[in-house]
């Protein structure tokens, strides 16, 4: 079974981070990712840019796309896809076609991104 | 990581909100800064044992106010102390306070406190330092060594600036939908005033002051989560890291100036870059065109070069044009005319200076370009009078410094 972790935090929190406790963070996590690797069990890790990066395209006739994070409490995470694209348009242009007529998609480029080993 | 580290992360970032909310509540700079000292302490104390607190900065609220009414009641000698399980007790009343601070009270508390500290009748370097002080509750120490100046003249400045804060009745009352864009268009004014203060300081040996760069991008995101949909935020932000983006890159191992075309690129900040487009791109989609946006513009252009050689001047050219027309300034004409000289030559761009010289007379950047351009047309002594005022007007070493550095090279 392949099991995605999602991260959460306060954003304008880690934003006031020091650059020592960034560091310590990042150590610690780069620890437990080279166990996994080197047992394969790695998949792909990436980290998200702030929200402000983020648009919103929500289900509609016209699939309608709103500045900022998807911000609905009352829905779920379901699940997400990593695509490759030139420009912000493009990528909101692959979600108005994913939208479908319910539920909205959260469009928000990647800071670091790591492809791990190739799950199976 | 350890527990101080993060309470301390913790207060930093809710600090903004909650000291606006206490000042919202008091309508006293000082008590509210005390009150949120106090809570501050109590967090201390209490998050270790009791974990954190589902929002830190109701928490922050609701422990500051009762505290500071408390100082209040003692003061007057009416009331005794209530304990700490009583406010311990909080968690109820807190989530009532959370549901009454809706988003909207919240944006107008941070943008109110943040035009508190840009009232028009203040120098700017009191603004920035009220701002830095009651916003990002930075050590009247710490913004003294930012400003070279003494602690103790700090600390008069920023008393007389709070005095002036006070006496004003404007400051807290609530903003109108109008005035709110008014004060939001004042309030990004001195949050890339202060950007600029760390970009490029105004005196002394210092030329990047990297944390006041750093406080001011955390401001300018900041805003933008509280008004997602403005686009000069947006270009505004973008513009901060685009340029902070290349901190690494301007100054080289003996401190001195190292211009664009000369910087090491690899040691440009990718990350910052990265977030810096996509946020000029999401503003462009927004069709609203401003000064921020368009410097955001010419800084992506930049960013977006691998070498120098690759730079789309044609386009920086363009982007100078548009800007000119909205915001029509000497110093907008000079940059534009960097641009010409490498469009057209810096025959066409030394022509455009002409019309700069009585209102750029003073002006350390206008002898720096005019001296570069006669450089290049072979012009010697002409160059070499107008480096020799550059220097008679520069504000810090490293700009003197560069500008003996091209009249070594011009005498060689």
């Amino acid at each position: 079974m392949f099991y995605c972790i999602l991260c959460y935090n306060l954003e304008s929190e880690v934003e006031a981070w020091s650059r020592e406790k960034e560091a310590a963070m990042l150590a610690q996590r780069e620890i437990v990712a080279h166990e996994l690797a080197a047992q394969g069990r790695l998949g792909p890790v990436g980290r998200l840019m702030p929200t402000t990066t983020a648009m919103t395209v929500r289900a509609s006739r016209q699939p309608q796309v709103l500045d900022g994070p998807f911000a609905e409490t009352k829905e779920q995470l379901m699940g997400f896809y990593l695509v490759d694209c030139k420009s912000l348009e493009e990528a909101l242009q692959v979600a108005r076609g994913l939208v479908g007529d319910t539920g909205s998609l959260e469009v928000r480029p990647l800071a670091t991104f790591y492809p791990g080993i190739g799950l199976q | 990581m350890t527990e101080v580290a993060w309470i301390g992360a913790a207060l930093a970032a809710a600090r903004p909100q909650a000291v606006a909310a206490l000042l919202r509540y008091f309508r006293d700079l000082d008590v509210a800064e005390e009150a949120f000292q106090e809570a501050s302490l109590r967090a201390l104390k209490s998050w270790p044992l009791n974990g954190p607190p589902r929002d830190p900065t109701a928490w922050l609220i609701f422990v500051g106010r009762n505290s500071a009414l408390d100082e209040m009641r003692r003061r007057n000698k009416h009331d005794s102390l209530p304990d700490d399980d009583v406010i311990a007790d909080g968690e109820h009343n807190e989530t009532a306070l959370v549901e009454r601070l809706d988003n909207s009270a919240y944006q107008d508390d941070v943008l109110r406190l943040l035009f508190i500290c840009c009232q028009a009748d203040l120098p700017a370097t009191q603004q920035i330092a009220v701002a830095l002080r009651i916003v990002s509750g930075l050590s009247v120490q710490e913004i003294a060594s930012a400003f070279l100046v003494s602690e103790a003249a700090m600390a008069q400045r920023i008393t007389r600036a709070k005095r002036a804060i006070t006496e004003s009745a404007v400051a807290f009352e609530t903003p109108g939908p109008v005035e709110r864009a008014e004060r939001l268009t004042t309030v990004a004014a001195m949050v890339y005033l202060l950007f600029n203060e760390g970009y490029s300081a105004s005196g002394g040996d210092a030329h990047v002051r990297v944390p006041l760069c750093e406080e001011a991008i955390r401001l300018g995101r900041l805003l933008l989560r509280l008004f997602p949909s403005e686009s000069e935020i947006m270009g505004l932000t973008a513009l901060m890291l685009l340029q902070h983006a290349r901190a690494a890159a301007r100054l080289d191992a003996n401190a001195n100036i190292v211009l664009l075309d000369d910087q090491d690129r690899r040691l440009w900040n990718q990350a910052l870059i990265a977030e810096g487009l996509v946020l000029v791109e999401k503003a462009q989609r927004l069709g609203a065109p401003g000064t921020y946006q368009i410097q955001a513009g010419i800084a992506a252009v930049h960013a977006r070069a691998a070498r120098p050689q690759d730079t789309d001047w044609a386009q920086i050219d363009q982007l100078y044009a548009v800007l000119e027309l909205i915001q029509p300034s000497p110093v907008v004409t000079l940059n534009r005319a960097v641009a010409v000289s490498r469009v057209r030559g810096a025959a066409a761009a030394l022509e455009m200076l002409e019309p700069l010289a009585q209102p750029l007379a003073g002006y350390f950047h206008y002898f720096g370009v005019k001296g570069a351009l006669l450089k290049d047309l072979g012009r010697a002594d002409e160059a070499r009078v107008a480096f020799n005022q550059a220097i008679a007007l520069a504000r810090t070493a490293a700009e003197a410094a560069h500008i003996r550095m091209n009249l070594d090279k011009l005498n060689k």
